[in-house]
């Protein structure tokens, strides 16, 4: 019963935070409200017990991908101009496109057979490193390599982007 | 009478969590005009997308759906590293970051 209580408020507030990140003005109060929302998907994570990827989220979007977008809009320096909005008419289109697809998925949801069982949260111990430790290292082992060339050409194609050009000296 | 009294452990109550978390990044994303915004809403659809995995994941008590959702999470950050840097690139260039200024190939 009371594990019933605890997730449904994660489910809320996560829900609410999430809307705070599309509705606030500012874009680093969005930054800090999606850090939030990426907290409590974390700690949905545990409630299913996957150990593993509660960790990973928490390391990499929490701590390394939210510290980037948050750099990047301190050395940007926006805060003296005024946050570009959508006009009313495209805002409305907007949120009745995303009512609708909210609506479809929702009526996918009641049609399913899987709905309304409820499973052992507690007892799957598929999310646990050891178990997905075995399963990267050898069925995903080419997937994991071929992650380090991704990263480098991520790595190279951010350095060059991101360099300054050279000046034309007249 | 299950569904009452496991409404929020059981599994449908998360895929609905993940259902409207991805319909808000959505939403954000067409709304919003600020371009790092848009990369913060589609950072929010992934996770959708990766609790929705991992739900299904421990419901049928396999593991590759975890495995996947980590290798989302990779390029998700590899993702996020280019498109960052292209976003200060075109900011030295137009020194904006609306995205509606950004319409020089439609002509």
């Amino acid at each position: 019963m009371s594990l019933q209580i605890i997730s449904i408020i994660l489910g809320s507030l996560t829900l609410a935070s999430a809307l705070m990140v599309v509705l606030s003005k500012h874009p680093v109060r969005s930054v800090i409200y999606l850090v939030i929302t990426f907290f409590l998907i974390t700690s949905m994570y545990i409630m299913m017990n996957a150990q593993f990827l509660a960790v990973v989220n928490m390391i990499v979007y929490a701590g390394a991908i939210m510290v980037l977008f948050l750099f990047v809009l301190m050395l940007l320096n926006l805060n003296k101009e005024v946050e570009p909005m959508a006009t009313r008419g495209s805002q409305l289109a907007a949120f009745i496109a995303g009512g609708s697809l909210f609506l479809v998925l929702i009526t996918a949801l009641k049609d399913t057979l899987i709905l309304g069982q409820s499973y052992r949260e507690n007892h799957s111990q598929i999310g646990l490193v050891k178990e997905l430790g075995n399963l990267l290292f050898s069925k995903y082992i080419v997937a994991f390599e071929l992650t380090s060339i991704l990263f480098i050409a991520a790595m190279v194609g951010a350095i060059l982007l991101a360099k300054r050009e050279k000046q034309i000296i007249e | 009478m299950q569904a009452a009294s496991t409404i929020g452990t059981s599994l449908d109550f998360y895929l609905f969590v993940s259902f409207a978390l991805f319909t808000i990044g959505a939403i954000g994303a067409m709304t919003r005009k600020n371009m790092i915004v848009l990369l913060m809403c589609i950072e929010l659809m992934l996770n959708a997308v990766n609790l929705m995995l991992v739900t299904f994941s421990t419901y049928y008590n396999n593991g590759d759906a975890q495995i996947f959702v980590f290798f989302t999470m990779v390029v998700a950050a590899a993702e996020a590293t280019v498109g960052l840097s292209i976003i200060i690139m075109a900011y030295r260039n137009l020194k904006s970051i609306d995205i509606d200024m950004y319409n020089k190939l439609k002509n």
